[in-house]
């Protein structure tokens, strides 16, 4: 009795809390054929991400052959050293560690686009402002209190967060002090070839399930138009 | 002449194994009414999802694995790393969502036609106890995949039973194994989900045909055809099942997989109803999701259970909403069966179930506020309104003289062809020819010109028309 009131509490509170922290988030563009923006995405994601996250449900082998480049360059341009092509793409930095530095342990990015979807990933990335009341002395707009310290402040430069207010209320807006080693427009590419990666490692067969599913469709439509004509010839005489 | 080796074995088995009098009893010599409808596909359609499950839940067993350290990344190797496995999970995943829907459609269709009724009530009997055992199948299928929702949603379901006084928190802590949702629940569940229940289901199943072909199939004229039959002893509205029905059947099979493809390939998560995004992060017993939402088929039941304000009370009223199911040929009264010829208060009465049933479906995604709350109490007092006051109603209802022999009705086709001819008319009813106002035009081209303008009169004359149709349907 007592568990069935916490759980029902603490969905409710925690509900609330989630409710009040709606950010609008700004739209990716995903292009799962663009295999350039994905190996760039696969890049980046290594560089920057590797370092604590783990992406361990994909191999580097699923992903060349996926993208069609050789093996061998995969291993070179984007795994880091010593791993085999047939390695998961696992983290170097150990749980007890992370929990130590972080308070918790990093997830795995390989189910984050599914979970969390491709705008908020790209929004996420996007909505780091300086707060120097956190750990990192980093905020986000679209998740308050991150545990993530901004990975990407090099390349995006510093934000710092100002509040409005209008006649339609009081919003957030992020304000770029000191530019980063990246454009503006240069940075969302960046952010969207990750994300696109992210989404592709999500369900790394969904380019070839749309591509299986026309035949299917098709040789559903031919049996259906045969089935149909089956049930005519057989009822024409039933009154 | 000799009879062929073959035949000879052919006879052989069939001397000791009744094969053609099982095929005959069943399907060949099966007399279904003529005049089955669209409502009528779902009953083999459920039988198509039925077998979908069990072959390519069978698939899933062969590398998923269920230990709570392994189950969710078992899956996600099924995914990735398993050739198929992809396509195995998704048919295995949308084919549950498919299932239910195919399943309410079908008892809809026995509440429509009073299928349930004399001398049918225990084909409704087995088809309910095949819902619950559904449902048990469900929930612990759900469980499996070991994500967040997965475990969330049966702590949730769960602790329900400790609301039971006196017995309840000894009760929930035995049907989970340990003080919450855990290894040791995970692999019951499993062994509930892989075998136990499908084995009750198949039984069931078995069962709810035997009594099926027992009485007879009903009709959307809710007649008994073997009421009037021909010399031979056939009913003269039927005709056999085998090939009539078979080949029906099979275009009906075509339209559901069309659909049930469509989800597979191209929207598997069906915007996240059929795959729920927080099922995507593995459980987490330490972190509570923001919203425990219960897979769509079950919002309607789950709604119920939040509407009502006492914890007890609500759990009776969810149990409740489905043993009143159960009761239905005894609630009605009304000795006309089918929707037909039965009186206008049960046809409001039954639109007006459906309207309650999809909204606490609706209600039950959403996250509750005072208003949802509201509307939820609104309409779970609909909801056993239409089963508790059926008695009522039902003996007031003034129905309608039904035929002996079936009626009639026109094939889809014919539906189709009759509207096709209607559109000219219509058309010309609800626009109206008027000269264009050629000001600037060349002078030679004035007044010649006339356009078509939506006119007001006409339409309001349609949708009266359209109103008054509707209304007379449900008296």
């Amino acid at each position: 009795m007592r568990s069935l009131i916490t759980v029902l509490l603490l969905f409710t509170l925690t509900f609330n809390v989630n409710a009040s922290e709606e950010v609008e988030l700004q739209e990716a563009n995903i292009d799962l054929s663009d295999t350039a923006s994905l190996q760039r995405g696969a890049q980046h994601f290594v560089t920057y991400c590797l370092g604590c996250h783990s992406a361990k449900h994909m191999r580097y082998l699923r992903f060349a052959l996926d993208v069609g480049v050789d093996p061998k360059k995969v291993l070179n341009d984007i795994a880091p050293e010593g791993a085999s092509i047939y390695d998961q793409i696992h983290s170097a930095m150990n749980k007890h560690d992370a929990e130590k530095w972080f308070g918790v342990q990093p997830p795995d990015l390989s189910l984050i686009a599914r979970s969390r979807g491709a705008d908020w990933l790209y929004s996420y990335l996007k909505s780091y402002y300086i707060d120097p009341s956190r750990p990192f002395g980093v905020n986000n707009l679209v998740f308050q209190d991150t545990a993530m310290p901004n990975p990407l402040w090099k390349l995006q430069g510093e934000q710092h967060a100002e509040s409005r207010r209008s006649i339609y209320g009081e919003y957030t807006k992020l304000e770029l002090d000191a530019p980063g080693t990246l454009s503006e427009s240069e940075f969302d590419l960046f952010v969207n070839d990750l994300v696109n990666f992210l989404v592709y490692v999500g369900e790394p067969v969904q380019l070839e399930r749309e591509r299986l599913g026309k035949y299917v469709l098709f040789f559903l439509i031919i049996f259906l138009v045969i089935a149909y004509l089956l049930k005519k010839e057989y009822w024409k005489d039933v009154d | 002449m000799k009879p062929s080796r073959l035949a000879e074995c052919g006879n052989w088995v069939l001397d000791r194994f009744p094969v053609t009098k099982f095929w005959n009893d069943h399907m060949a010599h099966y007399y279904a009414p003529k005049n089955f409808n669209i409502w009528y596909f779902f009953g083999s359609l459920a039988l198509l999802v039925l077998v979908n499950q069990i072959l390519t839940g069978i698939l899933l067993t062969m590398n998923y694995k269920p230990d709570a350290k392994l189950a969710f990344d078992s899956v996600e190797y099924i995914m990735r790393d398993v050739p198929w496995g992809w396509l195995v999970r998704y048919m295995h995943s949308t084919g549950a969502s498919a299932f239910f829907i195919v399943i309410y459609l079908h008892m809809f269709r026995a509440l429509l036609y009073g299928s349930f009724k004399h001398p049918r009530e225990l084909i409704w009997i087995f088809g309910m106890l095949l819902f619950v055992a559904l449902m048990a199948e469900a929930f612990m299928g759900y469980l499996l995949p070991w994500g967040q929702m997965s475990f969330w949603g049966a702590q949730v379901i769960i602790s329900l039973f400790s609301a039971i006084p006196v017995i309840g928190d000894d009760l929930s802590l035995w049907i989970r194994g340990d003080y919450v949702i855990a290894d040791a629940t995970l692999n019951r569940f499993f062994a509930f989900h892989v075998i136990a229940v499908p084995l009750v289901l198949v039984m069931l199943v078995f069962m709810h045909l035997v009594a099926l072909h027992e009485v007879g199939s009903n009709n959307p004229d809710g007649i008994e055809i073997k009421a009037s039959k021909d010399p031979w002893g056939h009913p003269v509205d039927g005709i056999p099942f085998h090939p009539y029905y078979t080949v029906k059947d099979l275009v009906g099979v075509g339209v559901f997989l069309l659909f049930f493809a469509t989800v597979i390939f191209y929207m598997p998560e069906m915007g996240g109803y059929f795959l729920e995004h927080a099922n995507f992060i593995p459980a987490d017993p330490m972190k509570t999701p923001e919203h425990i939402a219960p897979v769509w088929y079950f919002t309607p039941f789950y709604s119920i259970l939040r509407a009502i304000p006492d914890k007890f009370a609500g759990v009776i009223g969810m149990g409740g909403s489905i043993v009143v199911l159960f009761l239905m040929p005894w609630l009605d009264r009304c000795k006309v069966k089918s929707i037909r010829y039965r009186g206008g208060i049960f046809k409001k009465a039954l639109f007006l179930f459906v309207i309650s049933f999809l909204a606490l479906g609706y209600l039950g995604t959403q996250p509750v506020t005072p208003l949802a709350t509201t509307m939820a109490r609104l309409f779970t007092t609909i909801y056993f309104g239409f089963f508790l006051l059926m008695p009522i109603y039902t003996r007031w209802e003034k129905t309608k003289p039904v035929p002996r022999r079936l009626t009639k009705v026109k094939s889809i086709e014919d539906q189709l062809h009759e509207i096709e001819e209607q559109i000219p008319a219509l058309l010309e009813e609800i626009t109206e020819v008027k000269p264009a106002i050629t000001e600037i035009g060349h002078p030679a081209f004035k007044g010649t010109f006339f356009s078509r303008r939506p006119n007001p009169k006409g339409i309001a004359h349609v949708l009266s028309r359209v109103l008054t149709n509707l209304k007379r349907s449900l008296d």
